[in-house]
């Protein structure tokens, strides 16, 4: 292992410049993108002009779907959730299948520009469409603000500047390919951004893989034996030492059943109703594409989200052996940069100058952050300075990526759901196109300003926009395509219901409002994480029970329906 | 076949194709992963005991797997019924 140090340390420029130099030049390349692909029409904007191959719609997709949090976070969850983090891997990948068998063909066939577009068209009512507006706004401004906030944190960890400097640097390279570029745009700069992200996510795990257990494929690795040549199982050894520390076994978890179960569902219904995916289905040609496609995006996600829970346990159990009962004062560089950015803390409880960590917080001397154990991994493994600096360039692509995308349906809801359809039917085809810029310029400043300043429950409302999702445009989505008899009042009704219900309980459990509440007091005992998936239920229920009392479907729209369900004869995206 | 009562064919096998797909995506996540986690664990292949391992690895293998039969499934129905292009 030393050698192999040793022969990749032969640059000696250090990770600052590394950093400047891998960061510097995918930028450059996806403002290259963007000046190369810059939209004419209000159909390049929306829908990339609506003929991206399958390939390429896969890929940006993955990246779209990919966020900081995925990216940062997730392994980093996982090593601290062991089991439990289970609920993000199958409910952020299965909802996938949810899209490619029940919703992405029909919408690509319906061939509108968004999702509140479906929504309105499909239940014949601007009613629905501005309550799917609301939605869609509501559920990626959340989303948006956590993306930012991962680029700031990226820029001032690893670049050392100010992390205000840092969201304002992200901000501006957004705006400039979102806004020029569209849909467009958008599209292959995030073709880019997944080759970088996912060989960023790639060459440390597979590294730290053969360091630990000599198989170069991070996948097997965390279940094959130490390389130490114990015989030990890397997992056995971990459980070990988890237990030892008073926390409990890692392949295990804490969580209840039903609370693992409802989480999953809630995650994955509101993977398959998050409008910044879906409407990526609109941008291919056929029908047959938005199937592939959406098949190619899972595949390609699927290489990271297998590889995240492999990264997990090689931080969990390298955090563990580098820090536990060993002396604060020989830690070595990275701890003490870390403890910097306050995202690791340490304190001598005991004044033996020892660090404990530990499951019982009265004894535990060491505050670890989720975000650390990606962005610190290549450093706590000892690799060379090019590998940590790609993690950053990395965490960028995935931050901006998935950021541009929300942004994108942001400024599409405002311009063409909310000015076009509702308030100024005439506008000409350019005014439209000047409203979706300005609308995409000022949802860059509301979110860098939710980066610069992000609100406590960033973290709190993530999970709500799943939950929001799962409770909204899932069910409306799902009834439109497989019930013609649905109409207007039922899924108004149910989408409305779903809402409210989901919000009231995740701002009484996570916020305090209504009273508050323990755990203790969830109902069925599902935390606010897993609610959606009650509210989905509820929706459904309303939907259907009101849709008996209510006028029947107009003709017209059942035989809408009825050819939404025929792949052929798709005509291209179009307004009208 | 009249046009109606092609659609309505095409219709009902494609329901049936996405009910059983569906049900082997339940199986592997929530029987495998969750629900039969415990009984699983006590089998175990290399490190991985089987219900940790179906829950953190092997449900999204199968995912992409059922999405792929999927396109395949249903690009030879399309033909069938005259609806590919």
């Amino acid at each position: 292992m030393a050698m192999m140090n040793n022969l990749l340390f032969v640059d000696g420029l250090g990770v600052q410049n590394w950093t400047y130099i891998i960061v510097g030049s995918t930028f450059a390349i996806y403002i290259g993108i963007a000046i190369y692909t810059r939209a004419g029409s209000t159909k390049e904007f929306y829908v990339a002009g609506g003929g991206v191959s399958p390939l390429a719609n896969g890929m940006a997709t993955a990246a779209d779907w990919m966020s900081a949090a995925s990216f940062i976070s997730m392994a980093g969850i996982i090593s601290f959730a062991g089991y439990d983090g289970a609920v993000y891997l199958m409910g952020w990948t299965g909802g996938y299948v949810l899209l490619a068998l029940l919703l992405a063909p029909y919408l690509r066939k319906f061939g509108k520009f968004t999702v509140p577009d479906f929504i309105g068209d499909r239940y014949y009512s601007n009613t629905a469409r501005l309550v799917g507006v609301v939605c869609a706004l509501l559920i990626s401004f959340t989303y948006v603000a956590g993306q930012m906030r991962g680029v700031g944190l990226v820029f001032s960890r690893f670049l050392e500047v100010d992390i205000n400097t840092g969201v304002i640097i992200g901000m501006v390279i957004v705006l400039f390919y979102a806004v020029l570029g569209g849909m467009k745009g958008i599209t292959y700069t995030q073709v880019a951004q997944y080759c970088v992200l996912i060989f960023a996510f790639m060459v440390p795990a597979i590294f730290i893989s053969i360091q630990m257990t000599g198989n170069p494929i991070p996948q097997l690795g965390f279940g094959s034996t130490l390389s130490d040549g114990s015989g030990t199982y890397l997992l056995d050894k971990l459980d070990g030492l988890s237990t030892d520390l008073g926390f409990a076994e890692y392949t295990e978890g804490t969580k209840s059943m039903v609370d693992v179960f409802a989480i999953t569902l809630a995650l994955m219904v509101g993977t398959a109703g998050l409008p910044h995916v879906i409407v990526r289905f609109f941008t291919v040609k056929k029908v047959k594409d938005a199937r592939k496609s959406a098949g190619l995006a899972l595949l390609l996600i699927t290489i990271l989200y297998t590889t995240a829970p492999a990264v997990a346990v090689f931080a969990r159990t390298n955090m563990i052996e580098t820090v536990s009962n060993q002396p604060y004062a020989s830690m070595p560089e990275w701890f003490k940069k870390w403890e910097s950015t306050g995202l690791l803390s340490f304190t001598d409880k005991n004044n033996d100058g020892l660090i404990q960590y530990l499951a019982d917080e009265k004894s535990n001397e060491l505050v670890i952050d989720n975000d650390i154990m990606v962005l610190a991994n290549p450093e706590i493994a000892n690799l060379p300075d090019w590998v940590i600096a790609l993690v950053a360039a990395g965490a960028l692509a995935a931050a901006l990526s998935t950021a541009a995308g929300l942004l994108l349906v942001i400024s599409a809801s405002v311009s063409h759901d909310l000015i076009k359809k509702i308030i100024n039917p005439d506008i000409s085809e350019k005014g439209e196109l000047i409203a979706a810029r300005l609308a995409a310029t000022v949802a860059v400043c509301i979110a860098g300003y939710f980066g610069i300043n992000p609100p406590g429950f960033v973290a709190a409302t993530v999970a709500l926009a799943f939950g929001l999702a799962a409770a909204s445009f899932f069910p409306a989505i799902i009834l439109g395509i497989f019930y013609k008899k649905m109409n207007k009042e039922g899924a108004i009704a149910g989408m409305v219901v779903g809402i409210l219900v989901m919000l009231f309980y995740m701002t009484k459990f996570k916020f305090g409002w209504f009273g508050g509440g323990e755990k203790a007091d969830w109902w069925f005992g599902i935390s606010p994480e897993g609610f959606g998936t009650i509210a989905m239920i509820l929706n459904f229920v309303v939907s259907i029970v009101v849709m008996k009392f209510t006028p029947e479907t107009p003709e017209e729209v059942q035989e809408i329906v009825e050819n939404i369900r025929i792949p052929s004869g798709v005509g291209e995206a179009t307004a009208h | 076949m009249t046009n109606k009562t092609k659609a309505k064919a095409y219709w009902k096998e494609n329901i049936r194709y996405v009910l059983i797909l569906l049900f082997i995506w339940f199986v592997v996540s929530f029987c495998a992963g969750i629900l039969l986690k415990d009984a699983l664990n006590e089998i175990k292949i290399g490190g991985f005991k089987l219900g940790f391992w179906f829950a953190q690895q092997g449900a999204m293998y199968v995912f992409v797997i059922l999405i792929f039969v999927y396109v395949r499934l249903m690009n030879k129905l399309d033909k069938k019924y005259g609806y590919d292009e």
